[in-house]
């Protein structure tokens, strides 16, 4: 049986969580505030991941540069391809919030959006 | 100009603040925002990890926002940006400047408070050493970064834990900076947990709790700075300095709420909070003007600023449409052992909802302990807790079933 005393990321509530394994892989989790804490615990001890957000430059926009998430977390040892493939991007504006600005970015099979609406200058 | 409510700022408070008040039936609601957006500091704040409670699915700063102008829009709520308020007068008359109109007076039934908060500025943090450019303030730095796409510098020291600090290590590492150490005073975080785990430890980034920066390098610019370990009464040891090569320093010391304007209308301010004193429905001691959001007391979680701006809403246009309602003898709130403050500060049992929610802080760390509400002698509340931090805020609910008809204190408390 192994034991492991985790803080859910999940939201800035970041319940305290006690997680135990036992011998055929079973997770118990306790001290979650909510469903999301469990589903955490199981990835963050098996397979990392994280959401990233950061920003893109913007072409001809109001701002120049707009922010954008992953649409889903990838594997936390993937951060850094992420960030390097979005420094790699222009887009030109306007932009809409949601919308794609680059599929399958850095090969982790997840998508980029655009987090706020960027009108033409 | 008349209009029923006048909302003071268009963040997240007051955009909810607004739309709540035109549901609850005021017809004539009134945002003036001093940026060029609405949305409030949500603008800046790029990360996710807003709205899990609200939407159930995590959204960024901006997005979040975005959500909150629709609505605004869809519930006819009238908005005017570029437009700073300069004086509220407690006859509720509001005085505003912009480009466009110049300065203007506004007559409204109620007004609702929503500006914010502001960084602690450097000057009360008084750091030995010149004054070189590179230093900022996190908040500035954020900025700086997500919406004019610009870094400050390269190599960076951080001085508080504040979650704009924490938030601010992850950006700029992520943006190709060397974040060489987040310095604390005390001994713990004013952080949440969660930004700790994502944003330091998973880079990496060092955390020095009960340490300070003691002297800053470099004449034109930052070169670098010394942090030192502090004793028990926050003084530096001698012999525990570390020295950083670094070109930047930002501060993330704490917000204060932004008060300026409640300060002048004359409204009861609470000196742990720098916010105003309120009642049951968030009503200042000025009748008719109410305040929500980080302008009443610093708030780490978005989610419950909506709802506590969606009750000044509707208590505003309760105001409005049927007046004042005859108070009764209201039981005052006392921040007891271990609690810091408590908002409301009053709460009139015979005026107040079905329910009440009691927001409060405690001023240090405790483990398994129990807060505990008191009516006179008699124990309202004993809830268990595995811990309870100075960085989060806590809640209690009360019922009007347990309250009415009952004077005198109610104690908040932390039990061992
Ligand atoms: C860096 C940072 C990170 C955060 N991270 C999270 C997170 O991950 N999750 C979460 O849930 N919460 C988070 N929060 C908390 C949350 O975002 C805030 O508590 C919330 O935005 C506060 O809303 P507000 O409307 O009270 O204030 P603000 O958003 O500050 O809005 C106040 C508005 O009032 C305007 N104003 C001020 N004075 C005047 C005047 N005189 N006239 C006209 N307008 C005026 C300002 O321009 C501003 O737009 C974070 C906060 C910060 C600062
Ligand atoms: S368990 Fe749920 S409530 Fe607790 S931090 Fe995780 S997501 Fe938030």
């Amino acid at each position: 049986m192994k034991e492991h005393d985790l803080i859910c990321i999940g939201c800035p509530m970041g319940c305290n969580m006690h997680v135990t394994i036992d011998e055929e892989g079973v997770f118990t989790v306790t001290g979650n505030t909510c469903p999301n804490g469990e589903r955490y615990a199981k990835t963050e001890l098996t397979k990392p991941q994280r959401q990233v957000t950061s920003t893109v430059r913007v072409l001809g926009g109001a701002l120049d540069v707009v922010p954008v998430k992953t649409a889903a977390p990838v594997p936390k040892e993937k951060i850094f391809d992420c960030v390097r493939a979005m420094k790699g991007l222009a887009v030109p504006a306007p932009v809409d919030l949601g919308q794609v600005l680059s599929e399958n970015l850095a090969d982790t099979g997840v998508d980029l959006i655009a987090t706020k609406a960027v009108g033409r200058k | 100009m008349k209009t029923q409510i006048v909302i003071i700022g268009g963040g997240p408070a007051g955009l909810a603040a607004a739309v709540s008040a035109r549901k609850a039936g005021a017809e004539k609601v009134l945002i003036l925002e001093r940026s060029g957006e609405l949305g409030g500091i949500l603008n800046q704040c790029i990360h996710n990890g807003f709205g899990l409670h609200r939407f159930k699915e995590e959204l960024t700063g901006p997005e979040y926002a975005a959500r909150f102008i629709q609505m605004a829009k869809e519930a006819g709520v009238e908005a005017m940006t570029n437009t700073t308020v300069i004086s509220v007068s407690p006859d509720r008359s509001v005085t505003a400047m912009s480009r466009e109109k110049g300065v203007f007076t506004v007559e409204a039934g109620a007004v609702i408070l929503a500006m914010g908060c502001r960084e602690r500025p450097r000057g009360a943090l008084r750091i030995p050493g010149l004054r070189p450019a590179g230093i900022y303030s996190a908040g500035t730095a954020q900025k700086f970064v997500n919406v004019l796409g610009r870094m400050p510098g390269k190599r960076v020291v951080i001085l508080g834990s504040g979650d704009i600090g924490l938030i601010m290590a992850r950006r700029m590492t992520l943006e190709g900076a060397k974040v060489l150490a987040v310095a604390e005073l005390m001994p713990y975080s004013g952080g949440l947990k969660r930004n700790i785990v994502q944003c330091l430890d998973d880079y990496g980034i060092p955390l020095l709790l009960s340490h300070t920066v003691v002297d800053i390098r470099g004449k034109e610019r930052v070169e670098g700075v010394t942090v030192a370990r502090v004793d028990d009464k926050l003084k530096p040891i001698p012999g525990t300095e570390i020295e950083y090569d670094c070109d930047t320093l930002l501060l993330s010391c704490g917000l204060i709420p932004e008060n300026e304007l409640s300060y002048d209308l004359g409204c009861e301010l609470s000196p742990v909070t720098s916010g105003p004193r309120v009642n049951e429905r968030l009503e200042t001691s000025i009748p008719g003007v109410f305040a929500c959001g980080n302008v009443l007391h610093v708030h780490d979680l978005v989610d419950y600023v909506s709802e506590e701006a969606e009750a000044a809403g509707a208590a505003a246009a309760a105001f409005v449409l049927q007046g004042e309602l005859p108070a009764g003898e209201p039981l005052r709130l006392v921040a007891a052992s271990g609690v810091r403050y408590t908002v409301p500060s009053t709460i009139d049992p015979g005026r107040m909802g079905e329910t009440q929610t009691v927001r409060f802080r405690v001023g240090n760390v405790y483990k398994d302990c129990r807060v505990a509400v008191y009516l006179g002698e008699e124990r309202l509340r004993y809830i268990k807790k595995r811990i309870v931090t100075p960085g989060e805020m806590e809640q209690v609910i009360l019922k009007k079933s347990e309250l009415s008809g009952k004077t005198g204190e109610l104690r908040f408390a932390i039990e061992g």
